[in-house]
């Protein structure tokens, strides 16, 4: 009841959403995160994001971590969409959708495949401002937030 | 073994793949790189903070002390910045 997709082409939240539930009355949340690319990066006034991926190894390694939420949490159907190529300030670069009977698993399990998908996905942000490119800088929070769900996840959640 | 590489250790070494042949005597992947790092002025450079390299076998994340013995694929990238 997973389904994770990597392309360039651009995402529709609505209909991502829409798809999880579809056809579906044992739902009672959905949890819908929309990670957007902003103009700025680290003060940066920026014009593009264009993302890099390990074709093969990415939707592994989503899969993977869609399959240990799956165990955590009382899910109910996941979706991953992850653009990759150019992606301008306004557009959506991930969507991770969740969907579970009640919302404490709904959110948990959503903010569970961000921080991972942040730091173990293999994808990479080349940042483009002013004529300019450069690779995004890693951040150390990102790590931190993806470490705290080492722990059990009752305890996590506590 | 085939080695790819990601990011801006792709565009320094200046290509996406290539299939290479390591001695013997390289043994983990952080051996790998160091011998990598030794194959040319665009390897030295894509490879001077092994510290920051990480490394997937087989598309699964390995530490460097990891065999590299029996590996298909060897991808050797920054730290990843997706999401």
């Amino acid at each position: 009841m997973s389904h994770i997709r990597i392309s360039s082409d651009p995402i529709d939240s609505a209909a991502e959403t829409a798809a999880l539930a579809r056809g579906r009355t044992d739902i009672g949340a959905v949890v819908t995160f929309i990670g957007v690319c902003r103009d700025d990066e680290a003060g940066e006034k920026i014009a593009a994001l264009s993302l890099e991926h390990y074709p093969g190894m990415a939707e592994a390694e989503i899969e993977s971590h869609v399959r240990e939420a799956e165990t955590r949490w009382p899910l109910l159907g996941v979706r991953v969409v992850h653009r990759t190529g150019r992606i301008e300030p306004g557009e959506t670069i991930v969507l991770v959708a969740v969907a579970s009977a009640h919302r404490q698993a709904a959110f948990a399990a959503a903010e569970f495949l961000m921080d991972y998908l942040k730091t173990k996905a293999p994808f990479w942000k080349k940042v483009e401002a002013a004529g300019v490119t450069h690779w995004a800088e890693a951040r150390e929070k990102d790590a931190e937030a993806a470490a705290r769900w080492k722990a059990p996840a009752r305890d996590a959640a506590e | 073994m085939k080695v790819l590489y990601f990011a801006w250790i792709r565009e320094r070494v200046g290509k996406a793949e290539e299939d290479v042949s390591p001695p013997a005597s390289v043994v983990t992947v952080g051996e790998l790189v160091q011998w990598l790092a030794g194959r040319g002025e665009e390897y030295a450079y894509a490879f001077d903070n092994p510290k920051v390299v990480r490394a997937a076998i087989d598309r699964v994340h390995v530490q460097p002390q990891a065999a590299i013995k029996g590996a298909r694929e060897i991808a050797l990238f920054p730290p990843m910045t997706g999401g």
